[in-house]
C-alpha cells in the first residue's frame, strides 16, 4: 500500500486493531490522508487532515475527481476498459473547479490538489471508510463519489489497492451474506431473480415470497400505517440506537405483539410482550463470523448461558418446530454449515474442516482447493473485461436535510468512543478509566458566544425534541460544529435529538447531522454539574 | 497486475549448528535457525509480535569469530556462519543472567519456561546473597484503576511493554524507561498515575509480559483471594464483537467463568494485540 484516504472515519477509536495495520503502513512510507469535520485521533496519524463541513463528502469527491481529470492523472486503459459513462462523468463534475470545491467544502484548494495528485499517482492506494460516509441521506451517493475516484485511477481489484468499508459489528458482513437482508437470500443471491428463488425452494422445500421485503427504516413507515403489526427483533435495540427515537417507541408501543430475543435486559426488551433470553454470540455460541475483509471465522461458545438462555439456533429451531415444521430437527452449527456451503457458491469451498483448520478464509471461495479471495473485482483488470463493466456515477452533493437555521444555528454530529459501544449495552459491564460519561462537545468560540463553561448542564434542543446535556469544550472543534457520543442513553437520551432525514437508498438516517441549538438552563439547574465531565473537560 | 504476490523464492545460505552444517532461508535469525533444527533456546525479551530489542541476554550464542556472544533473536545467519549454542561459555553466561535476574526481582510468576530454564542451567540466585540483604527492586503493587495492575516488583526491565505500547503495536507511547543503572524502571511520563497518562488500557503490555510484573486488575484479585489456578483453565478461540475487524479472543475460562482475554500472536488480524473492548468487554459477561 502506497497511500491511504481515511475518509469519513476515525477507525484510531473505532477499529483499533485495522489502524494498527494503517500505521504500519503509514511507517513504511504510505502517503496518508484523513478526510472529517473533525481532527480525531485517527487525523493525528495520517500526513494531512481535511476538515470539510459537515455533509460536503460529495462535493469533495467530485472536486477530486476534477483535479485528476484535469491533472491528466486519470488511468486511460482502465478507465476503456473497464468502465462505462466517462464522458458523462468528466461533464459532469467540471464544475468542481479547486475554488468551487474548496468553497463548499471548506478545505482549502491546495488540501485537495495534493489529495487527488497523491491518491491518484500512488502505485496503489486504498479509501476506507465507516459511518461518516454511510449515515448521511445521501449514503449511497456518497459511496458512490468515492467509487468513481478508484475508478478513475485503477485502484480496485488489484492487490494493496481498493474500497474499503470498515463494519461496525463482528458480523455485519456474514449478517448480509447469510441472508439476513430484505432483498438477498443467502449468499448474496436476489430474492426476486425467480431461478435463484426456485433453486432455494427446492432445497428448503417451501415457499419463498417472491418480492422484497422491508428494511428496518420501511418497517417503521409500514408500523405508521398499520400495516406491520408484529416484530420479531433479534439483537438490536432500536428502542435506543433509531434516529428521532421518541418516534420509534411510540411505533413499537402501539405494535400489537414484540417478541425480542437479547442478551441483556435491554429497553427495547422491556417494551415487549414476550422475551427470550438469549446466549452471547462470541462467548457462549458456537457459529461463524464474517469480518470486514470478507474473513469467514469461527466461533466458538467458552462457557454455558446464565439461567434460561440458549443459543439462538436451538430457539429458532424450536420455534419452526411449533410453527409445524418439523422437518428442522436439531442441527448444529457445523450441519448448519455444511448445508449453506450446499447453496452459497461463495462459501461453496469452505468447508467446517477447513475453517478449523485453517482459522479464516474469505470469500468468494467456490471450491475446496481454492485459497479464498484476499481482494475483490479483479475481473475487472481481465481483458476483455469479464462480467458488467463498472459505472461512474454522476451523484450531486446535497447538504444535510436537517438544516441551518437561526433557530437552530449549530451542526451535531454523532461519533464514537474508543472504549465503548455503541448504546453501551454492551460496554456498560466494565469499569474504563478512560471514561468521561456523555458531554455535548462545542468549540471555544461557540462557548464563548453562548457563555457556557465546561461541566455545565443545557438544554439542546433539535426540530425534534430537546434533552439536558453537560457542556465539554474541545480546543480543535471547527465553529459552529458540535458532537456527542450516544453511548449513555440514561445520561443523555441522545436519539430524542438526532435527525429523522432518511437516505431512501440504504435505509440509513442521517445521525451525522442534525441542526441543534443550546439554551442555559436557570440558574438552579446550571449547578446540577455533572461530575463525571467536570471542569476541566 | 491482479495477481496475489506469491512468497518469494527464498536463498539458502549455509551454516554449521552445534556441528552439524544446515541450510536456512537468507534473512532468518538465529534464534529462527534454532527453532527449525529443533534446538531449545530461551528467550525473554524476545516475542513473535515485537522487534528483538537484545536486552535480556538470555538467547546468546556463541559464533565463531566473534569477540562477544551475539543474541541469536536479533542476528541474522550468515553464510558459512559457525555457532555454538550449548559450550561452556553460553551455558554459564545464561546461567549468570538468570541469577542476577532472579537474584532481585521476584520471579515466581514468570512463565514457567523461565523456572525450568532456570533448573535446566542450575541457577541459583541465592548465591548472590540473601534478598533481606542485597539491594532489590521490591517495591509496592501500583493499583490505580479496576483494569491494570503494575506490580514493579517483578520486572526485569525486558522493555516488552515498551514496544508493544510504542513503534510495534499500539502506538500510543504511554510508558518508557526513566532512571539509570539500577534505578532504571518502566515509567508513564513524570511518573504520573495511568489513568492521568496516555495510556488508553488496550492491554497489550499485560498480554506481553513474561515475569506477571503487569496483570489484569480480576486476575490479581483472584491470586489475592487464593482462586488463580492456570492447572484448570481452558482456553476458546473465539471472534470479538466490538466492530466489524475479526480480532480473534482467546477467552481463558476457570469454572465456566471467564478470567482473561488474550489473542493468539499468530493471527493474521490482531497479531497478538487487542484494543479495550475486546480486552475487557468481557465483563459485560459478568452482569448478563
Amino acid at each position: 500500500m502506497d497511500a491511504v484516504v481515511m475518509w469519513g472515519t476515525n477507525a484510531r477509536n473505532a477499529h483499533p486493531i485495522f489502524f494498527h495495520h494503517v500505521i504500519k503502513g503509514i511507517d513504511n512510507g504510505a502517503r496518508s490522508w484523513t478526510i472529517d469535520p473533525r481532527r480525531t485521533s485517527t487525523a493525528k496519524f495520517t500526513d494531512s487532515w481535511l476538515g470539510l463541513n459537515v455533509g460536503t463528502d460529495i462535493g469533495l469527491a467530485n472536486g477530486v475527481a476534477r483535479e485528476i481529470i484535469a491533472a491528466g492523472l486519470t488511468d486511460d486503459e482502465f478507465i476503456r476498459n473497464a468502465t462505462t459513462g466517462y464522458e458523462e462523468f468528466v461533464a459532469f463534475v467540471e464544475p468542481w473547479t479547486l475554488e468551487h470545491t474548496a468553497e463548499v467544502t471548506g478545505v482549502p484548494a491546495e488540501a485537495i490538489r495534493d489529495l487527488a495528485h497523491g491518491y491518484a499517482t500512488a502505485p496503489t492506494a486504498q479509501i476506507c471508510w465507516t459511518l461518516g460516509i454511510t449515515e448521511h441521506h445521501t449514503g449511497v451517493d456518497n459511496v458512490q463519489s468515492l467509487c468513481n475516484l478508484a475508478l478513475l485511477t485503477g485502484h480496485v481489484g488489484r492487490w494493496g489497492s481498493g474500497l474499503v468499508p470498515l463494519r461496525g459489528q463482528n458480523n455485519v458482513q456474514g449478517g448480509g451474506d447469510m441472508g439476513a437482508l430484505p432483498n438477498k437470500l443467502t449468499g448474496f443471491q436476489d430474492v426476486e431473480d425467480d431461478e435463484v428463488r426456485a433453486k432455494f425452494e427446492a432445497a428448503w422445500d417451501c415457499e419463498i415470497p417472491p418480492k422484497n421485503g422491508w428494511n428496518l427504516t420501511q418497517m417503521f413507515e409500514a408500523m405508521e400505517r398499520d400495516e406491520l403489526k408484529a416484530v420479531y427483533v433479534i439483537g438490536e435495540n432500536p428502542a435506543d440506537s433509531e434516529a428521532d427515537v421518541k418516534h420509534a417507541r411510540a411505533m413499537l408501543e402501539k405494535l400489537d405483539m414484540l417478541v425480542v430475543q437479547d442478551v441483556f435486559m435491554t429497553r427495547t426488551a422491556k417494551m415487549a410482550d414476550v422475551v427470550l433470553p438469549a446466549a452471547l454470540g462470541w462467548a457462549e455460541s458456537d457459529g461463524t463470523a464474517t469480518n470486514s475483509e470478507r474473513r469467514v471465522q469461527r466461533m466458538r461458545a467458552a462457557v454455558p448461558p446464565p439461567g434460561q438462555a440458549r443459543q439462538e439456533i436451538g430457539i429458532i429451531n424450536d420455534l419452526a418446530a411449533l410453527m409445524g415444521d418439523d422437518a428442522w430437527g436439531n442441527p448444529t452449527a457445523e450441519e448448519f454449515w455444511e448445508e449453506l456451503r450446499t447453496v452459497s457458491p461463495m462459501h461453496g469451498g469452505m468447508s467446517w474442516e477447513r475453517l478449523e483448520a485453517e482459522g479464516g478464509i474469505q470469500w468468494p471461495c467456490p471450491t475446496e482447493d481454492h485459497p479464498g479471495s484476499p481482494f475483490l473485482h479483479g475481473r475487472l483488470w481481465e481483458r476483455p473485461v469479464q462480467g458488467r463493466r463498472a459505472p461512474f456515477s454522476c451523484v450531486e452533493d446535497r447538504p444535510p436535510l436537517d438544516v441551518l437555521s437561526e433557530e437552530f444555528p449549530l451542526r451535531l454530529t454523532t461519533v464514537r468512543a474508543l472504549d465503548s459501544y455503541n448504546t453501551g449495552v454492551q460496554t456498560s459491564g466494565y469499569s474504563s478509566p478512560i471514561r468521561s460519561g456523555e458531554a455535548l462537545q462545542v468549540s471555544v468560540v461557540d462557548a464563548a458566544a453562548l457563555g457556557v463553561v465546561a461541566g455545565e448542564r443545557v438544554l439542546v434542543s433539535s426540530r425534534r425534541g430537546a434533552i439536558r446535556m453537560t457542556i465539554g469544550i474541545e480546543l480543535e472543534l471547527a465553529v459552529g460544529l458540535c458532537h456527542t457520543t450516544f453511548h449513555f442513553p440514561e445520561l443523555a437520551d441522545v436519539n430524542q435529538i438526532t435527525s429523522d432525514a432518511v437516505d431512501p437508498k440504504s435505509g440509513t438516517a442521517e445521525f451525522k447531522a442534525a441542526a441543534i441549538r443550546i439554551d442555559r438552563l436557570d440558574e438552579d439547574d446550571r449547578a446540577e454539574l455533572d461530575e463525571r465531565v467536570g471542569a476541566g473537560a | 497486475m491482479n495477481d496475489t504476490p506469491v512468497a518469494v523464492p527464498t536463498t539458502l545460505v549455509e551454516i554449521t549448528l552445534d556441528g552439524e552444517a544446515v541450510r536456512v532461508p537468507k534473512g532468518s535469525t538465529i534464534l529462527d535457525a534454532c527453532r527449525r533444527e529443533g534446538i531449545d533456546t530461551p528467550t525473554l525479551c524476545w516475542a513473535e509480535n515485537l522487534t528483538p530489542v537484545n536486552v535480556c541476554r538470555v538467547c546468546v550464542v556463541e559464533v565463531e569469530g566473534s569477540r562477544v556472544l551475539v543474541p541469536s533473536c536479533s542476528r541474522p545467519v550468515e553464510d558459512g556462519m559457525v555457532i555454538a549454542t550449548d559450550s561452556e561459555r553460553v551455558r554459564t553466561s545464561r546461567r549468570m543472567v538468570y541469577e542476577l535476574l532472579a537474584s532481585s526481582v521476584e520471579m515466581d510468576r514468570a512463565d514457567r519456561e523461565v523456572h525450568e530454564w532456570m533448573e535446566h542451567y542450575g541457577a541459583r540466585p541465592e548465591r548472590m546473597g540473601k534478598r533481606s540483604e542485597i539491594a532489590t527492586v521490591a517495591q509496592p503493587v501500583k493499583v490505580q484503576d479496576d483494569l491494570y495492575v503494575r506490580d514493579y516488583e517483578r520486572c526485569i526491565l525486558c522493555y516488552k511493554c515498551v514496544e508493544a505500547c510504542g513503534d510495534d503495536a499500539q502506538q500510543t507511547f504511554a510508558i518508557a524507561t526513566a532512571g539509570r543503572g539500577f534505578d532504571a524502571h518502566i515509567s508513564t511520563e513524570h511518573d504520573v498515575t495511568l489513568p492521568d497518562s496516555a495510556c488508553v488500557y488496550c492491554g497489550n503490555c499485560i498480554g506481553v509480559c513474561p515475569t506477571g510484573a503487569l496483570t489484569f486488575k480480576t486476575e490479581h484479585d483472584m491470586r489475592l483471594a487464593g482462586t488463580w489456578d492456570e492447572d484448570i483453565q481452558e482456553v476458546t478461540t473465539t471472534v470479538c464483537s466490538f466492530c466489524g475487524v475479526g480480532c480473534n479472543l482467546e477467552l481463558h475460562t476457570q469454572d465456566d467463568r471467564i478470567v482473561k482475554v488474550t489473542s493468539p500472536s499468530d493471527h493474521s488480524v490482531t497479531h497478538g494485540h487487542l484494543c479495550i473492548k475486546g480486552r475487557f468487554g468481557w465483563q459485560q459477561h459478568a452482569h448478563s
